[in-house]
């Protein structure tokens, strides 16, 4: 499991990084959602690499049919079904307050929104 | 039916929030939230009797056995925790009702109870809980609920105030997975007591200390610990009164609850602080939030904003008692936890009466309200006086157990540290003091004394702070049987 056997990893930390840094240098607060949106999505992927394993199949028993590699984990991809829920009422619940604060503010600039809470 | 209080004690009030949404008038979605609220007391207050006189509840839900169910696990530790938050829920929301009314939109109200009552039993299911990812889902229904309180404060800085929350917590919570993910791909379990026991018989590896890492970044960022406190000024100073008063008192302490529980039982306390030294980042960050938040406090103008300030070096406090991993630290942190509960219950609820009549907790508009609202301020000056830490009061007894920890490991200037906080909070509780007392009251803004309705829950925290203070041996009891389970000195 070395170089491209962990691309999926690989894939993970890029996305992680590219999400963070979105939620962190940009001062528009559409693009901060986005980008915590797409930092969430970078730990799905890695839930869903870990439940993997190569040449398993679907977790689903059938009599007489045993797999040759056993079956893949589905508890990660289970779990991960729930933070996708929770990820997707963070989203909205975080539009909807940029709604909001547009409607209040007339901005949804961060530095804009400084000034007029001064 | 006692068999299955501890799932009765999170379900009732889930179910009882979309009840308060569906009703959809102010007073019935109140009498809903009360309900539950006093059921989730009374259901903490019998299970922490069990515990403590039966020793340690399990409960399989569905009847699934653990590790491949989820198991709620009740220990002196997180019963003292339901207690905390079923307490405050059960003061807080009688007082809720007039003072949510002048800062709240009536169509808003019933949604209001709703989200509070969610708040609440995320709250209660991140203390009941024995698996690691239920943790996550009680976390997250309890920020996203307390995202949505905040932002139905009166002002619009509440949105933005919100906002920032939701950005800084879901980047917390996101760890948090992150470290639970980890641990999950080296010991395929999700149950507390199974991690515990798989952990260390794992061979030295990297994950298992990202792990630690991730999850410790991601609960600091929960409870607000100095410097990852940004968002908690902001939220505590713009949030509807009712709703400071309650998650300044219960939703950092349970973040401090979580953080006990992966340090101690799911890591251990070896693997903590011998391995990972955990202590030297979490002591110099404690001294560090007392001493500059409590500086910062005593400049600021609003005094909900300075209240809030005053937290997170309360916060401090609670921290530095983990950070000597002693008995008598763990007893002092986890004492300080419903003491300062109990302190910063009553000083927002105080400042809430404050909010009701006059408009504004700004300290230039308190001139004279020692006069004009005397039992509203006399209950300030009751929380003040146990923010410093006068004897027969609360925060007396924590101090007392944290200097004496501090003393037993030798460590003095960490004691001094201690007192200058006090000394400090002397100050910006006096600034509050000085301006309600000392000054002539404005004859024409002909303010009167705040209803009975907010004054009874206000004083009913406030009496606590002077009875706990003055008997504290059944608080400091449970406290002391918490700490050895958790250092796992218990038999």
């Amino acid at each position: 499991m070395t170089g491209l056997g962990l691309f999926n990893y690989w894939v993970v930390i890029f996305l992680m990084m590219v999400g963070f840094y979105t939620l962190i240098a940009r001062g528009n607060l559409i693009k901060k959602i986005i980008g915590l949106n797409i930092f969430q999505t970078s730990v799905f992927i890695l839930y869903i690499s870990m439940g993997k394993i190569t040449g398993a199949t679907a977790p689903i028993f059938v009599t007489g049919a045993e797999p040759e590699f056993g079956y893949s984990n589905p508890i990660p991809h289970v779990l991960i079904l729930t933070a996708i829920v929770v990820g997707v009422a963070t989203s909205a619940l975080g539009l909807s307050l940029v709604i909001r604060i547009k409607e209040a503010f007339g901005t949804i600039e961060e530095d804009e929104i400084e000034e007029l809470s001064r | 039916m006692s068999h299955h209080l501890p799932v009765l004690l999170v379900v009732i009030p889930l179910v009882a929030a979309p009840f308060a949404a569906l009703v959809n008038r102010p007073r019935v979605s109140w009498a809903i939230a009360l309900g539950a609220a006093w059921w989730a007391f009374y259901a903490a207050f019998r299970l922490l009797a069990q515990v403590m006189s039966d020793g340690t509840i399990h409960y399989e839900l569905g009847g699934w056995a653990a590790p491949y169910g989820i198991e709620y696990v009740v220990d002196p530790a997180n019963a003292w925790v339901l207690l905390i938050v079923a307490l405050i829920g059960a003061v807080v929301i009688p007082y809720a009702r007039a003072s949510v009314a002048r800062e709240v939109s009536e169509d808003r109200i019933p949604l209001f109870y709703a989200a509070f009552i969610l708040c609440m039993t995320g709250l209660l299911g991140i203390a009941v809980t024995g698996d690691v990812f239920n943790v996550f889902v009680f976390l997250e229904i309890s920020s996203l609920s307390s995202y949505a309180l905040i932002a139905l404060g009166p002002d619009r800085r509440a949105l933005t105030a919100s906002y920032q929350y939701l950005i800084v917590g879901s980047v917390g919570a996101t760890f948090i997975v992150i470290g639970i993910g980890l641990m999950y791909v080296m010991t395929g379990t999700l149950n507390m007591a199974d991690l515990a026991e798989i952990l260390p018989q794992l061979e030295a590896n990297r994950t298992i200390p990202v792990a630690f890492t991730f999850l410790t970044v991601g609960i600091t960022l929960k409870l607000a610990l100095f410097p990852l406190h940004m968002w908690l000024p902001n939220a505590y100073t713009y949030a509807p009164s009712a709703v400071t008063a309650f998650i300044a008192s219960t939703a950092t302490k349970v973040a401090v609850y979580l953080l006990l529980r992966f340090f101690f039982t799911v890591f251990g306390a070896e693997f903590s602080f011998d391995v990972m030294q955990l202590d030297r980042i979490l002591m110099p960050l404690a001294l560090l939030a007392i001493l500059t938040m409590s500086l910062v406090a005593i400049y600021q103008e609003d005094v909900k904003r300075l209240l809030a300030y005053s937290s997170v070096a309360q916060i401090g406090y609670i921290v530095l008692g983990i950070s000597f991993a002693s008995a008598l630290g763990l007893t002092a942190g986890i004492l300080h936890l419903f003491n300062h509960a109990l302190m910063k219950g009553a000083l927002f609820m105080a400042m809430g009466c404050v909010m009701y009549r006059v408009g504004s907790v700004q300290i230039d508009r308190m001139n004279g309200l020692g006069r004009a609202m005397p039992w509203t301020m006399a209950a300030f000056v009751g929380g003040g006086l146990s923010i410093i830490g006068v004897p027969l009061t609360v925060g007396f007894i924590s101090k007392w157990y944290l200097i004496q920890a501090a003393l037993e490991q030798g460590m003095w200037p960490v004691a001094a540290v201690v007192l200058a906080g006090s000394l400090l909070a002397v100050i910006y509780i006096w600034k509050v003091v000085e301006v309600a007392y000392f000054r002539d009251v404005d004859p024409e803004a002909g303010i009167s004394e705040a209803p009975l309705s907010l004054l009874i829950p206000t004083w009913t925290l406030v009496i606590a702070n002077f009875w706990f203070g003055i008997n504290a041996s059944a608080t400091s009891g449970v406290a002391q049987r918490a700490a050895e389970l958790l250092l796992g000195l218990a038999s």
